[in-house]
């Protein structure tokens, strides 16, 4: 049996042009409760890794530069 | 799968509310004692209050209430079976750590005069105090665990707790959700502070991470307690709650109700006397959802705008802070309509309800050297505040213990044998996703455990449950974050089951909804007023038995007794 990929939207956005992950920032992937956030390693900008956030915050809320933004999950929006 | 061998005193277990303060107390009563706090997140964000807390929702506060009256307070609203001591011991180190809350910088409502301003949302007693800038919490108690050099692990999940051949605590065993490097931490004790058991039910939007509690708080304490031998206490008295319907967080009714917001029904009406969270509470939200009068909301919109927008404030800057833009996406202003609530699913919670890992007033557990603080230890209605207090407890009792232990060797067998269960997902390239596991069983708790309990339906999820953990050893994992909720998958089942049978043992009815049994539909203090304990037994199995409860210190009269049986607003002569 093969494992198929679900895509999703993800609620945590990461604005690019904001996002200081290149100089080393790891801000919101320490935060977040869930470890749902990662750096891209060729891009080097933070994104959503996993479909598990809880919108709590701590990741926006943390970001030096207002860089992340989170949206209520589609599903219980 | 790199093995790191660790050594350390005490291990303290979850860095949320009660484990940063078990570690702090531990290091002040002994500077010399090697403390490591270990969490599966980051303490600095970890926990139930992540994002901070609104308020204290059991303050006891002298010119307010006495711990005596608190004491009665929770024995009541908890149908008497409490171990009383427990809970005085709670609510007599209240106040001291408060003032030392207050000291460390948390800010707390006071009036014009500097008193605290205490509030009522208790049927009998006061004992709410705001914190409208309540978010700063974890960033306080991060700023005293670098104070008192307490040593941090972050992102390593513990999975079990090892005991010598004296049957006390020598070892800590996890792995790192990003390394999955395996930790095996020799300690002569540790304090279990895992919070809720949160993710054992779906949330009934059907998004698995959006549960009430913090998801990272799945019940892997409880699991480890149990497989470490320790006693699990009154299991079946779950904790449900009264949420904002859909976005399932706190609407909140402790913080609008001294401002004059409250439960309605779909007319607007009160059909409760007293919105504080007790399982004969949710009973009446239940019937009024299952009546004509459904759906329930929290009425705000009779209040004054600058009201309003107090509440604003310290709702949507505090604890979950995201309910605000959750309410504006749908255009729900508290101004102009009610908030649509809805019943949450079950989970255990001492904080809000009364069940948990097994402890006596100096944070104790059955197991020697181990100790459980919070919403994951059995005081009830904890809440915050009993996080602190019982954090403080089974630091310093714990430190106490440390001196001059010298714990046995580690079983080596033991140890192998865990690393090979945490290893098996990883190795396997095919099979079920953790994802699968976990929502299977999380829909079956559903199906089957939500009350009002019925013995068939119980027996049918137990035989379901089996046939998952046989699946669950099928379970794949592509990296270590996966790896992480293949773990917490086995935990989450522990929890189900644990849950299923504590609720088939207790053949009577109590606690509101929270044990609205069908088939036993009656509370029968002759053969139930005791405590359940759930054990490993002899043969591996869960096993059941009852415990008496602990000579009352508080005496309850009469009237006081039945006050929670009576929380329905009675018909006004006009409707007669």
């Amino acid at each position: 049996m093969t494992i198929a990929i679900t895509p999703t939207q993800a609620p945590v956005a990461v604005d690019e042009d904001k996002c200081i992950a290149e100089k080393g920032c790891t801000v919101c992937v320490d935060v977040c409760p869930l470890d749902v956030l990662a750096i891209d390693l060729v891009k080097k900008k933070a994104f959503m890794q996993f479909d598990e956030c809880w919108y709590c915050l701590p990741c926006e809320t943390d970001c030096p530069t207002g860089a992340v933004q989170v949206s209520i999950p589609y599903l219980l929006r | 799968m790199k093995r790191i061998d660790l050594q350390y005193d005490l291990v303290v277990i979850g860095g949320g509310t009660g484990g940063p303060m078990a570690a702090v107390k531990a290091k002040e009563r002994n500077p010399q004692l090697k403390v490591l706090l270990v969490d599966k997140a980051n303490v600095k964000r970890s926990g139930a209050i992540s994002m901070g807390m609104d308020g204290l929702n059991n303050a006891v506060i002298p010119g307010h209430a006495t711990p005596e009256q608190y004491v009665k307070e929770i024995t009541v609203a908890n149908d008497g079976i409490v171990d009383q001591e427990a809970v005085m011991a709670y609510a007599a180190g209240s106040f001291d750590m408060i003032q030392e809350l207050d000291r460390w910088g948390v800010k707390f409502e006071k009036d014009e005069t500097g008193d605290y301003a205490v509030r009522k949302v208790h049927h009998l007693g006061s004992y709410v105090l705001p914190m409208p800038e309540g978010h700063h919490m974890k960033k306080i108690l991060y700023r005293q665990l670098k104070r008192g050099r307490v040593e941090v692990t972050n992102r390593v999940v513990v999975t079990r707790v090892l005991t010598g051949a004296d049957g006390a605590v020598n070892a800590v065993l996890g792995f790192d959700c990003r390394t999955a490097d395996f930790y095996v931490i020799r300690c002569k004790a540790a304090v279990i502070s895992t919070g809720a058991a949160g993710r054992i039910g779906l949330p009934a939007s059907g998004y698995l991470m959006g549960t009430y509690e913090n998801p990272t708080n799945c019940g892997d304490g409880h699991a480890m307690a149990y497989h470490a031998g320790a006693d699990l206490a009154n299991l079946e008295c779950f904790q449900i709650n009264p949420l904002i319907k859909d976005y399932n967080g706190p609407a909140c009714a402790y913080v609008t109700g001294p401002f004059g917001g409250f439960t309605a029904n779909s007319k607007g009406e009160r059909f409760i006397e007293c919105d504080y969270w007790s399982g004969q509470m949710m009973l009446e939200f239940h019937r009024e959802l299952q009546s004509g009068n459904g759906p329930v909301f929290l009425k705000l919109d009779h209040l004054a705008e600058e009201t309003i927008g107090e509440i604003e404030h310290i709702l949507h800057t505090n604890e979950r802070p995201s309910r605000g833009r959750f309410h504006e996406k749908r255009g729900n202003d508290y101004r102009s309509e009610m908030v649509e609530m809805h019943i949450s699913e079950i989970g255990f919670c001492s904080g809000h309800s009364a069940s948990g890992i097994h402890i006596n007033a100096r944070g104790e557990t059955s197991v020697k050297g181990l100790y459980a603080a919070g919403d994951c230890a059995s005081v009830p209605h904890n809440y915050m505040l009993g996080a602190f207090v019982y954090g403080r407890l089974c630091g310093e009792n714990a430190a106490e213990y440390c001196d001059g232990r010298n714990p046995l060797a580690v079983d080596e067998d033991a140890v192998e044998a865990e690393r090979a269960r945490i290893a098996a997902p990883l190795g396997r390239g095919d099979g079920l996703t953790p994802f699968q596991i976990e929502y299977k069983t999380r829909r079956l708790v559903n199906d089957y455990l939500q009350p009002p309990k019925i013995t068939r339906k119980y027996e049918i999820a137990l035989r379901r449950f089996d046939e998952i953990r046989e699946d669950a050893l099928q379970m794949t994992a592509a990296n270590p974050h996966e790896l992480m909720r293949a773990i917490e998958a086995h935990s989450i089942l522990d929890c189900a089951e644990m849950a299923a049978r504590a609720s088939l043992f207790r053949t009577e009815s109590r606690w509101g909804l929270y044990h609205h049994y069908v088939d036993f539909p009656e509370r029968n203090d002759a053969d139930w007023f005791c405590h359940s304990l759930l054990s490993k037994g002899a043969d591996g199995a869960m096993s059941l038995r009852k415990k008496a409860v602990e000579p009352y210190i508080v005496a309850i009269d009469e009237q006081e007794r039945t006050a929670y049986q009576r929380l329905r607003v009675a018909p006004s002569a006009a409707a007669a």
